[in-house]
């Protein structure tokens, strides 16, 4: 056998009792463990904003994957966050019909008012901004999400208002 | 046979193969890039496109995947209609827009598929005016290199490595264009098979980097055919030498042997060649100790000296060939020839041999053992004991999914899809064995015993096959499994050293042949060459006997054997004081060779020619790569001059190589087909011998302009049909003889394919090898009782050897990529018993076993049976421990952790970027 | 006109829980069905009906149906029902109003649908982004289960149905069926080649039948109402109604249910009320971001499949993405062609690497840096890429779409783009950055 093979260094410890439980219960209708791994690295980021080396090592060894295996899966998907994110990811539309109403502008407006762009965090850790795929919301358009809540018909003067407590000093 | 037409030609076809692989038996040239014989298609390139009509009206046709789309009566397609030869020329140039242009120092150039593919179909002109995207690579370890850049995203790897070869740590990873093939983190690839990856990739991203140390192009090797020493299964493999240094191992493929794929020891481990530790001449032991070098002549003159008219006697070899161990034996008679196995190896590869010639089941050939629908494996961890055996075993538990893809109408070579519909669902594999294996990943059963009790196990089974079930449910059981198949299979092997097990398993076989199923029988036994020589002498006199003896012999010649491996340090004293001569005879310097006083340089394996007798019984015979440098000469060129120059009267008879292969032939009936493993001198291809260097080979007369600028003769070959020269032919000789493959347009190794008869089928030069064994009659009955079972002491260990594809085998683990992948001798032990000596991995264990105490790491395994501790076999540290028996165990206080080593990185620890991380801007 | 996907949106767009949506007629169908109808009899009305798949492709749902293995044919095990609720393609927003506002309607029509096929597991595969839904869902499910429409033995019938909330980790090509089931087994979501189909190999190898939301939303009323009836609601060739909708730069975007085979004019005047001031129409996406542009001269086609295709695109999702003649029609491909290069799963090469470089040529055109000979390029790719069966799955070829057909219609602005060496369109000379 393989050194790698023997040394079968368990790392489900690092999992709270909350998601292992949450992570059971689906599970529960999946014939094979590693069928719950978007899953798991669901609940595990919504716990934890983002999925760090060290959860995804645990999730792994829970669903008996490999590291490697559950990595193709993680990076596969574009809500799967292998980097530390801010409190709230903003999910800015930027697909067809919220371009056609002018959503670059109002993209500029946000990284203006904020500081970043589209990858980055704000200083205080407040935010993240990345696009994401038409939301459809088209009939709002332009849309964003911030969080968990759809925000529409967006304007200049609206991000202005949304962000205008804003710490971060993106204002410079 | 169903017709079909392709650019008007009528062709005969297979019933349910692909388009593209009735086109490459056809002999068209259709490119691709994702589709592999072994492994099936996927339609991912979407390189093999071919135009399909729907009829013989339909002049527009469609775009279908060649690799996808079954042959059916009657179906028309086009290679050449424009439609076609556009796409596949618009997929290359799809293909190149980010693969660099560094043919120039890509390890692959010269021998590169997508070189091939490019020219084939023609793209030249580049259009694409963007930045190419570029990754960072991983450092993966001693043996592979990587390099992402280079990777047009066939996921050849990722489906070779973890569906074909079980491999868990190496994936495809991100999305779109910024597709990553790699690790999780950097670090060696764990995978016992991850060598193929650098024929399996048809780019450069996987590459052999030991070659890439001292680089030689294809084109400038020097290849011979040749079958791995590295285990007893009997690979067949093309090492090819430059500047007198063997520089890489590829794969030969043998349709019934290895096919497609190596293990790492065979590919890598032949570092040993070219190492320090080579003898050169011969050497004299002086009064003082130190040796004296000596010319050849000098050499057999003074042994002559020594044995003319006194008692000689000998020690053979399992490692040798068979040609060198009958020349020993035919020289000093069978009573005074020793096998060269240890006493208890011995006796179980003698019964392994007796088994063998006699037993009614089929000792199979890897090929037949994937075909196998159920698999019992008693008391051996096959990954490391005969790895490419478990390669083929891991391919058989898939005949579950190919039963159901055949009910579902999936033709098998849809792997996606036949993986898809079987999920995990696959023949029953069950492993009995003291300790985890690396097979119990994909075991239904796993039964942990001890060596005694995995006999008794195998017993029941054997009489709950022929309906006399024990009281054993899980034995029952396991029986049930193997009456359901209809080709089960039997393993176990010599691990145990217990002949017991042997027998039983031999049991089991029989049970089943009796009840009518085609009962498969394999061992795993320990030296390329043990069953070879276990053949020859059926039964002789052991080592210790031997030496027992050795006042009355006055010379005792030791062929290609360190005694250490085999007898105990008093056992060598012994040896040393009894005052007879010593000749050691061997590849490389080692211990026992210093208490030698006549050392013979031996030829290794890649200088000399010789016959194999492979676990399957398949005599194979292996060829010079290159001619021995300094005094070397092949051991049995030793064995003829040494009885010659005695005198001997037969021996003096023979002069060549193909005459000592008659003797030996001739000598027993089961060794007639011997002389039709291969053509002898005498063979020519269209009046031709065979070149063993390729046609554009560069600089033979100045590459040793160096040291010597007056241009060198080309060695002449005396024994074999092939020529150590370009000038000769690589076309229509029998399998035996291709030294390396080639055809024109085709440089990669998927020329292959233009040696074949068929797609993954048979060469068309025939079978390499022959069979010698064939099933008889005998029907075996277990003689396994309780009684012999040893009296354990409390606290005492059974020591289970754990082999190791890296460090267990003699030669290789002297290469040094290999013995950076053996690590430090371990000892292994279950978590109950590390908890009792409160010890974890990492921490260190003194062993006490027969009054020696040795200290060693400590590992912890999952499955350990009660009692047994395992210890890393065929380390220097524990050589003296004997298998089977008992040791005690304490925590070592003084034991000082290894802090652990920093990975060398060759290019930083890539992991792919998040994709939104990435610029997201073109 | 009968509003029948819609019977219980209201402009307040409140969802309606179960109380409401049986007070209004809710589960009469599976009442029905569970009381009097047989598998075979729901199979024969759905078939009857000529339902065709609301998720693109327009595939006859009854047929599709047709083809999981029943009683001896079936190996036993398992057999699934999964909802495509993915809906990421640009410019839908249809299955998101239907999931949000009636979630009961979507379950009763999966169990009628799982118990047609003798399905006994069924999820709903949600793109995570929607939230609201997925809630309002999960709300309506344990309702169900509590009410014992969903669990073992529903109504003693004998018949068993778990159902679950499965929301996406994000990714386009989980829309296409068998990239979904990939993404459900927890795999990456490449596509898979067919054949094997999904109704016969699918989720863990079983059978499996992959539905959109919208035509999942429609069988409670065509077992509760019948197969004429449903028929009689289309105006033109095909059955029933459809959700329609405009979005860009119309006076009122939105999404109306209305007859198949309503004129496209009557969606783009009466219901989205024409271009806003001061703008004209310049095109629009029939179906989403993966249809073919139709222009001003096709506004009175009806919106049945048949029609639409003739006309040189597909009816797709049917929510329309308006151009106007202010905004760059190279810039709105280039915008789609970004999505759909990201999207690409990775799978096969035309898709992977060519939607890279067409995107990297129509930048260069908008950014006033293109050439006569990237015209040529771009319609090699459109060759290349652009053809069902050249690629692995059909995401492709409908990215190719958009920009094939602008290259026809117009071609004008692509010269103008070159000729100018600039974006005429002042407004939108950037494009967003997907
Ligand atoms: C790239 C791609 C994306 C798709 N996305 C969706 C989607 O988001 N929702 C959907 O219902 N169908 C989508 N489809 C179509 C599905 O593959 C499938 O045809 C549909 O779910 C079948 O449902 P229906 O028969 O009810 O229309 C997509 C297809 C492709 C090729
Ligand atoms: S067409 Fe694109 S999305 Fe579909 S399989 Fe190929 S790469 Fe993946
Ligand atoms: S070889 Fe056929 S698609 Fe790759």
């Amino acid at each position: 056998m393989n050194d790698a093979q023997m040394i079968q260094t368990d790392r489900t410890g690092l999992l709270t009792q909350e998601e292992i439980r949450q992570i059971d219960a689906e599970l529960a209708h999946i014939p094979y463990k590693s069928g719950a791994a978007i899953d798991a690295l669901k609940i595990v980021q919504a716990h934890r904003g983002w999925v760090s080396d060290e959860s995804l090592q645990a999730i792994a060894s829970y669903l008996e994957m490999s590291a490697e295996e559950l990595e193709g899966v993680a990076t596969f998907y574009n809500l799967i966050y292998r980097r530390p994110v801010g409190e709230k990811v903003i999910l800015f539309c930027d697909s067809v019909s919220c371009w056609i109403c002018g959503c670059d502008k109002i993209k500029a407006k946000v990284s203006e008012k904020l500081g970043i762009d589209y990858g980055q965090t704000t200083a205080d850790n407040h935010y993240t901004l990345l696009p994401v795929p038409c939301l459809g919301a088209c009939d709002r358009a332009p849309v964003m999400m911030i969080g968990d809540d759809l925000v529409t018909h967006l304007d200049e003067e609206k991000i202005d208002q949304l962000f205008s407590d804003n710490q971060s000093g993106g204002d410079q | 046979m169903p017709t079909i037409y392709v650019d008007g030609q009528q062709l005969s076809v297979k019933e349910g193969e692909n388009i593209l692989e009735a086109c490459l038996n056809a002999g068209i040239d259709l490119p691709y890039f994702c589709w592999h014989p072994a492994m099936g298609s996927i339609g991912s390139c979407r390189q093999c496109a071919v135009v399909q009509y729907q009829n013989e009206e339909d002049t527009n046709g469609r775009i279908v995947m060649g690799c996808m789309t079954p042959v059916t009566e009657g179906a028309r397609f086009s290679l050449s209609a424009d439609k076609g030869t556009e796409f596949r020329e618009a997929v290359i140039e799809s293909l190149m827009l980010n693969h660099p242009h560094d043919c120039p120092v890509c390890a692959e150039g010269g021998e590169c598929h997508l070189q091939d593919m490019t020219v084939m179909v023609g793209h030249r002109d580049r259009r694409y005016k963007g930045l190419k995207n570029t990754y960072r690579n991983q450092y993966l370890g001693p043996l592979i290199s990587h390099e992402m850049n280079r990777c047009i995203t066939c996921y050849r790897c990722e489906r070779y490595y973890s569906d074909y070869a079980g491999g868990t740590d190496l994936s495809a990873q991100a999305s779109h264009d910024h597709v990553y093939f790699g690790r999780h983190e950097a670090g060696v690839l764990e995978s016992e098979f991850s060598g193929n990856l650098v024929e399996v990739c048809p780019t450069g991203v996987f590459t052999d980097k030991p070659l890439l140390k001292h680089y030689s192009r294809k084109w400038d090797l020097q290849s011979a055919p040749s079958i791995c020493t590295g285990c007893a299964v009997g690979c067949n493999i093309a090492p090819g030498e430059r500047y007198g240094k063997l520089k890489r191992v590829h794969n030969r493929f043998n349709h019934e042997v290895n096919g497609y794929f190596l293990c790492d020891r065979g590919r890598f481990g032949s570092g040993y060649v070219n190492s320090p530790l080579r003898l050169d001449y011969a050497g004299l032991r002086k009064l003082d100790g130190s040796f004296q070098a000596i010319h050849q002549q000098a050499a057999v003159d003074t042994a002559a000296e020594w044995i003319k008219g006194k008692k000689v006697a000998a020690i053979g070899s399992p490692r040798a060939s068979l040609e060198a161990n009958y020349l020993l034996r035919e020289w000093v008679g069978k009573e005074n020839f020793a096998a060269g196995f240890s006493d208890r190896e011995g006796q179980v590869v003698h019964q392994i041999a007796a088994i063998l010639k006699t037993t009614n089941a089929l000792c199979p050939s890897i090929k037949q053992m994937e075909a196998a629908d159920a698999i019992l494996i008693l008391g051996e961890d096959v990954t490391h004991t005969a790895p490419r055996v478990a390669l083929g075993l891991r391919q058989a538990v898939r005949n579950k999914a190919h039963q159901l893809a055949e009910q579902a109408g999936l033709p098998k070579w849809q792997d996606a899809a036949v993986r898809n519909l079987a999920q995990d669902q696959r023949s029953p594999m069950i492993i009995v064995s003291p300790l985890d294996t690396r097979l119990d990943d994909i075991a239904s059963e796993l039964v942990s015993l001890g060596a005694d009790d995995i006999a008794l196990f195998g017993s029941a089974v054997a009489q709950a096959i022929a309906g006399q079930p024990s009281d054993n449910s899980m034995a029952n059981r396991v029986a049930e499994l193997l009456k359901e198949a209809e080709r089960p299979l039997i393993v176990s092997g010599s691990s145990l050293l217990n002949n017991a097990v042997v027998e039983s398993a031999a049991a089991i076989a029989s049970a089943l042949k009796d009840s009518d199923r085609q009962a498969m029988l394999s061992y795993c036994v320990p030296e390329a060459n043990s069953l070879g020589v276990a053949l020859l002498t059926e039964e002789s006199e052991s080592i210790a006997g031997l030496i027992a003896r050795a006042s009355e012999i006055d010379v005792l010649v030791i062929l290609e054997n360190d005694l250490q491996r085999r007898i105990s340090p008093s056992q060598i004293d012994q040896l040393r004081s009894a005052g007879a001569k010593l000749i050691g005879l061997d590849v490389l310097e080692n211990e026992l060779l210093s208490i030698c006083d006549l050392v013979l340089p031996a030829a290794s394996y890649a200088e000399a020619e010789g016959t194999l007798v492979s676990s399957e019984g398949r005599a194979q015979r292996y060829y010079p790569v290159f001619t021995p440098a300094a005094e070397r000469m092949p051991s049995w060129k030793w064995l003829l001059d040494l009885p010659t120059a005695c005198g001997h009267s037969e021996i003096s008879k023979l002069t060549h190589f193909d005459q000592i292969v008659e003797a030996c032939a001739a000598s027993c009936e089961l060794f007639r087909p011997l002389t039709k493993v291969a053509p002898d001198q005498g063979f020519r291809s269209h009046g031709l011998k065979i070149a063993r260097k390729t046609h554009r080979y560069s600089g033979r007369t100045a590459i040793n302009a160096n040291l010597s600028v007056h241009e060198p003769q080309q060695p002449i070959d005396h024994e074999s049909p092939l020529t150590f020269s370009m000038e000769g032919i690589n076309r229509d000789q029998p399998a035996s003889l291709t030294p390396f493959y080639w055809s024109p347009g085709w440089n990669s190794n998927q020329s292959l394919q233009k040696f074949q008869a068929e797609v993954d089928g048979p060469l068309r030069g025939g079978s390499a090898g022959q069979r010698l064994l064939e099933p008889q009659t005998e029907t075996f009955k277990s003689t396994a009782s309780t009684t012999n079972h040893f009296k354990m002491q409390p606290s005492q260990w059974q020591l289970v050897p754990i082999y190791r594809v890296h460090g267990s085998e003699e030669l290789s683990a002297v290469t040094e990529e290999i013995s950076e992948l053996a690590g430090e001798a371990f000892i292994a032990l279950g978590a109950v018993v590390a908890e009792k000596l409160g010890v974890g991995e990492g921490d260190g264990v003194i062993v006490s076993h027969f009054g020696d105490d040795q200290s060693l790491e400590v590992k912890i395994l999952t499955r350990v049976a009660k009692n047994c501790i395992g210890y890393s076999a065929g380390y220097a540290q524990t050589l003296d421990f004997r298998v089977g028996s008992f040791a005690t165990l304490a925590k070592d206080p003084q034991w000082q952790r290894r802090t652990p080593q920093l990975i060398a990185t060759d290019g930083g620890n890539k992991r792919p970027p998040n994709d939104w991380q990435e610029s997201l801007h073109v | 006109m009968e509003k029948v996907l819609t019977r219980n949106i209201g402009d307040d767009l409140k969802p309606t829980d179960l109380a409401a949506y049986e007070a209004n007629g809710g589960y009469q169908g599976l009442h029905k069905a569970m009381k009097d109808l047989s598998p075979k009899d729901c199979q024969d009305i759905v078939s009857a009906s000529n339902l065709r798949g609301r998720g693109g492709a327009g595939f006859p749902t009854g047929m599709k149906w047709s083809f999981v293995p029943v009683g001896d044919k079936c190996t036993p095990g398992h057999k699934y029902l999964v909802c495509n609720a993915d809906e990421m393609e640009p410019g839908t927003f249809k299955d998101r109003l239907l999931m949000e506002c009636d979630p009961h309607q979507l379950i009763e029509g999966m169990i009628l649908a799982a118990y047609t096929i003798g399905a006994d597991l069924s999820y709903i595969f949600i793109r995570g982004e929607y939230v609201v839904a997925i809630q309002r869902l999960r709300d309506a499910l344990a309702e169900c289960y509590a009410k014992g429409y969903l669990g073992k033995n529903i109504f003693g019938s004998g018949f068993d149905l778990e159902m679950h909330v499965h929301p996406s980790a994000g990714r386009y090509i989980c829309g296409e069926e068998t990239a979904l089931i990939n993404a459900l087994e927890g795999k990456r979501a490449n596509p898979r080649a067919k054949p094997p189909f999904p109704q016969v190999s699918g989720l863990w190898g079983r059978p499996t039948i992959v539905n959109n939301v919208e035509t999942l939303c429609n069988i409670p009323h065509i077992i509760d109402r019948g197969a004429e009836w449903f028929k009689s609601l289309g105006r033109g060739e095909d059955s029933g109604t459809k959700m329609f909708g405009a979005s860009g730069k119309v006076k009122n975007p939105g999404c109306w249910e209305l007859p198949m085979g309503t004129p496209i004019r009557e969606i783009f005047e009466d219901y989205a009320g024409g271009m806003q001031e001061g703008l004209q129409l310049k095109g629009f996406l029939p179906g989403g971001g993966s249809t073919d542009f139709l222009v001003p001269e096709h506004l009175d086609l009806a919106m049945d499949y048949n029609v639409i295709g003739k006309a040189g695109s597909r009816m797709g999702t049917g929510t329309m993405i308006i151009l106007d003649d202010q905004t760059c029609p190279v810039g709105m491909v280039l915008n789609l062609i970004r999505f759909f290069a990201h999207e690409s799963c990775g799978f096969c090469t035309p898709c992977r690497e060519g939607l890279p470089w067409t995107r990297q040529v129509l930048v260069n055109i908008e950014e006033g840096r293109g050439t006569a000979e990237d015209l040529g390029t771009l319609a090699y790719q459109v060759n290349y890429i652009g053809a069902i069966g050249n690629t692995h799955c059909a995401l492709a070829p409908g990215a190719m779409e958009p920009l094939q057909s602008a290259l026809k219609y117009f071609r004008d602005d692509f010269d103008r783009h070159i000729r100018g060496s600039s974006c005429p369109y002042h407004s939108h000379s950037h494009s967003g950055g997907h």
